[in-house]
C-alpha cells in the first residue's frame, strides 16, 4: 500500500537554494574551489610513485577525463543494454500474471 | 562442556524468540541479541577453541582470530543499527530472518572448518531469501525464487569444491589454498557467487532493490562481506581476484549509471565497492589485506547508512524511481543529510571512513609497483563519486522539484542514521581504532597535505564532471539488460518457442490422427458393418459348405 505523500505545485514553490540567483553563485563557489586546488598544488608537492602521478594536477585532471570517459562508456553501451521497465514482465511471471509494480 | 555458545548461536535463539513474541519484548529482544553476540565475539580466542564429532568428523564449530572478529563485530553492530532502524516497521518474520540471516554471517566468520563454513553459508541463503520474500510484492517473491536459485547454485558449487579439497587433501582445515585444480576453483566460485562476481552478478541488484525498505539494510551487509572475510581466509594473494575486482568496479559504475531505480543504483555500487575488495585479497600484501578488511568495515557502515537514507524515501513517498522523486531535501533534511554523509563516505572523500580505508587499498597495489592497479583504481574512486557520491543524493534530493513534501524519517530511523553518518566521520577523522582490529600492524597515516590535495582534486573534478555531462545522464524508464538475460528471457522465450512448436505438431497428429481414423472407419464400416462382407450374418448352408472344404484342404494337407 502507498503511503500519502502531502503533494504542492512546484511552480508556485520559492526556496533559495534552487533560484537562479543562488545557483548562479554556487557555479561560482565550485569554480573557485575547483581552481584552489589546482593552485594549491603549487605549495603542496604530490608525489606519487607511478609516472603520471608527477604531472601537473594529475588528480584533477586524471578525475574529470576518467569521468567523461565513463559517463559516454555507459552512454554508448545504454544504447545496447536500455530496455523498457516492462522487459521482464511477461517471462518473470510464466507469462501468466502481471507483477505488482 | 564448553565455557561459551558460538556467537551464532546467540543470535539463531534471538531469532526464535523474535519470531514468537509480539510488541515491546520483540523490539528488546531484536536489540539485546546482536550486543550479547557481540560480546560473545569478544570472548572468542585466537585458534581452534570448540569442536564437535559429527559421523566420525571433528568439527571445528568455533576458531578465532583477529580478521574473524573484525568481521563479526561490524556484523553484530549492523544487525543492532539495522534492528533499531527496523524494528517499528518491519514485519515481524522479516526482523527474525534478518537476525537469522545475521547469525549465519556471524557463524560464517567464526567457522573453524570448510564443512562449518558451508552449514551457515546455507543458513545466510535461506534467511536472506526471507528477507526478500518479505518485500511482499509479485516482483519480490519473483526476484527471490531468482535469488535463491542463484545462492543454492553457488552453495552446490562451494560443497562440491569443498568434496573435493577433502578428497585431495583429507582436511577441510581453513587455510590459504590456490587456485589450482578443479576443486579450489569450484570453492573459490562458490565464494565469488556470493561475492556478486562476474558472470553472477546481476542476483543483487535484481532482489535487493525489491526487499522491503527495511529489508534492503539488511541484505546490502551480510552476504557480500563474509564472502569478502572468507576470500581473506582462503585465497589471500590470488592474481586472479584482481582482475575479477577491477572487472567488478567498473561494472558497478557503468551499471549504476544507467539505473533510474534510486535503490538499484546503490545495489550496483555494493558490487563496485565488493570490487575494490576482491582486488586487494588479490593482491594479497598485508597493506592490501588489512585494507580489504577495512574497507568493508567501513562499507557496511556506509552502505547501510545510504539504503537507510534510501529506505526513508520509500517509505515515506512509495516510490523508487529517480524521475519520480526530487527536491526532498526541503523536508528531508535529516535523511538527505545522511544520505550525503554515506555517499561522501563511499566516495572516500577526506574525513570520511572511505578515505581512511579505500587508501589502503591503492596503497596496497603502489607498494607492489601495479601501475595498472593503481591507476585504474584512482579511475574507479572517480567513478565512485560519480555514480553514487553525487548521483544518488542529486536525483532523490534536488534535481527539479518533484512536489513531494514527505515527513522526515521516523525517531528511531533517524537515530539510527545518525549513529552511522557519526561513525562515517569518527572513522574518518579517527581511524585507529578500527587500524587496531586489522589483521596485520597497521599504521598509515593519510592525512598528508599530498594525499589530501590529490584526492580533492580527483573527487572535485569528477563532480565538475557530473554537473558538465548532466544532460547526458538524463533519467529514462528502463532496465539494463544483464547475464541474467539469458534465464529471464532467452530461456523462457526459447522455452515458449518449444513448447508452442510441440503443441503445434500435436495438434497437426491431432488432425492426421482423426483423417486417417476416417478413412480407416469407413473401410471398416464397409467391411465390418452391419451390412459389410465380414460382418454380416451367413445362411447356415453356405457355413457347412465351408467347414467341408476347409476340412477336405487339411485332409488333403495331411496325407501329402
Amino acid at each position: 500500500m502507498l503511503p500519502e505523500v502531502p503533494r504542492v505545485d512546484p511552480a508556485t514553490e520559492d526556496h533559495w537554494l534552487t533560484r537562479p540567483v543562488t545557483v548562479r553563485r554556487l557555479w561560482w563557489l565550485l569554480g573557485a574551489v575547483l581552481l584552489l586546488t589546482v593552485l594549491a598544488q603549487f605549495a603542496i608537492p604530490v608525489k606519487g610513485k607511478f609516472p603520471l602521478e608527477g604531472t601537473f594536477a594529475f588528480g584533477a585532471w586524471y578525475g574529470f577525463v576518467c569521468c567523461v570517459a565513463m559517463v559516454l562508456a555507459a552512454r554508448v553501451l545504454g544504447w545496447w543494454l536500455k530496455r523498457p521497465e516492462t522487459y521482464y514482465d511477461a517471462t518473470d511471471n510464466g507469462g501468466e500474471e502481471g507483477g505488482d509494480a | 562442556m564448553p565455557d561459551f555458545l558460538p556467537p551464532a548461536v546467540w543470535l539463531l535463539a534471538g531469532a526464535v524468540a523474535v519470531a514468537m513474541t509480539r510488541g515491546g519484548l520483540r523490539s528488546v529482544i531484536l536489540l539485546l541479541t546482536p550486543l550479547a553476540t557481540l560480546w560473545a565475539a569478544w570472548q572468542v580466542p585466537d585458534g581452534v577453541v570448540l569442536t564437535a564429532t559429527y559421523l566420525e568428523h571433528a568439527a571445528e564449530l568455533v576458531e578465532g582470530s583477529p580478521v574473524r572478529r573484525l568481521f563479526a563485530t561490524i556484523f553484530c553492530i549492523m544487525a543492532f543499527v539495522g534492528g533499531l532502524y527496523a524494528y517499528r516497521t518491519a514485519s515481524g518474520t522479516e526482523l527474525a530472518a534478518a537476525l537469522a540471516y545475521a547469525a549465519g554471517a556471524v557463524g560464517v566468520c567464526f567457522a573453524g572448518d570448510l564443512l562449518v563454513l558451508f552449514l551457515y553459508w546455507e543458513v545466510m541463503a535461506i534467511f536472506s531469501t526471507v528477507v526478500v520474500f518479505c518485500g511482499a510484492t509479485g516482483r519480490a517473491r519473483a526476484a527471490g525464487i531468482r535469488y535463491a536459485v542463484i545462492h543454492f547454485l553457488g552453495g552446490v558449487i562451494l560443497m562440491v569444491g569443498i568434496e573435493s579439497v577433502m578428497v585431495g587433501t583429507g582436511s577441510v582445515d581453513i587455510r590459504a589454498l590456490s587456485a589450482n585444480n578443479l576443486g579450489t576453483w569450484m570453492v573459490l566460485i562458490g565464494l565469488l557467487v556470493n561475492a556478486a562476481a562476474p558472470p553472477l552478478s546481476a542476483w543483487l541488484a535484481d532482489a535487493y532493490p525489491e526487499a522491503s525498505p527495511t529489508g534492503s539494510v539488511f541484505l546490502s551487509a551480510f552476504t557480500t562481506k563474509t564472502a569478502v572475510l572468507t576470500l581473506i581466509l582462503l585465497f589471500p594473494g590470488e592474481p586472479v581476484l584482481i582482475g575479477v575486482g577491477l572487472f567488478m568496479v567498473f561494472y558497478g559504475i557503468i551499471y549504476a549509471l544507467l539505473e533510474n531505480d534510486a535503490r538499484r543504483i546503490l545495489a550496483y555500487s555494493i558490487v563496485n565497492q565488493v570490487g575494490f575488495m576482491v582486488t586487494a585479497v588479490g593482491i594479497g600484501t598485508e597493506t592490501a589485506l588489512n585494507g580489504a578488511a577495512a574497507h568493508a568495515f567501513a562499507h557496511i557502515i556506509y552502505k547501510a547508512l545510504l539504503f537507510m537514507s534510501a529506505g526513508v524515501v520509500v517509505y515515506r513517498t512509495g516510490l523508487n524511481r529517480c524521475s519520480d522523486l526530487g527536491g526532498l531535501f526541503r523536508t528531508m533534511p535529516l535523511t538527505c543529510v545522511c544520505g550525503i554523509i554515506g555517499a561522501l563516505a563511499i566516495s572516500s572523500f577526506p574525513l570520511t571512513s572511505g578515505f581512511t580505508t579505500k587508501t589502503l587499498i591503492s596503497e596496497g597495489a603502489a607498494e607492489q609497483g601495479m601501475a595498472a592497479v593503481y591507476y585504474l583504481l584512482a579511475a574507479a574512486s572517480a567513478g565512485v563519486f560519480l555514480h553514487a557520491g553525487i548521483k544518488f543524493p542529486w536525483f532523490v534530493f534536488f534535481q527539479k522539484d518533484s512536489g513531494l513534501r514527505p515527513k522526515d524519517a521516523p525517531w528511531n530511523m533517524g537515530l539510527a542514521m545518525v549513529l552511522f553518518a557519526a561513525a562515517c566521520i569518527g572513522l574518518g577523522i579517527y581511524p585507529d581504532p578500527l587500524y587496531a582490529l586489522l589483521p596485520y600492524p597497521e599504521d598509515a597515516d593519510f592525512y598528508t597535505p599530498g594525499k589530501v590535495l590529490f584526492y580533492l582534486q580527483l573527487l572535485l573534478f569528477s563532480g565538475l564532471a557530473f554537473f558538465l555531462m548532466l544532460p547526458l545522464m538524463r533519467r529514462t524508464l528502463t532496465l539494463s539488460l544483464d547475464v541474467d538475460w539469458l534465464w529471464r528471457r532467452a530461456l523462457p522465450v526459447a522455452w515458449y518457442a518449444v513448447a508452442d512448436g510441440l503443441v503445434a505438431i500435436r495438434d497437426k497428429a491431432r488432425k492426421d490422427l482423426a483423417a486417417a481414423r476416417r478413412v480407416l472407419g469407413d473401410w471398416f464400416a464397409e467391411h465390418w458393418g452391419g451390412e459389410g462382407l465380414f460382418a454380416r450374418s451367413w445362411p447356415i448352408s453356405t457355413t457347412a459348405l465351408w467347414i467341408a472344404a476347409l476340412l477336405a484342404a487339411y485332409v488333403l494337407v495331411y496325407y501329402l
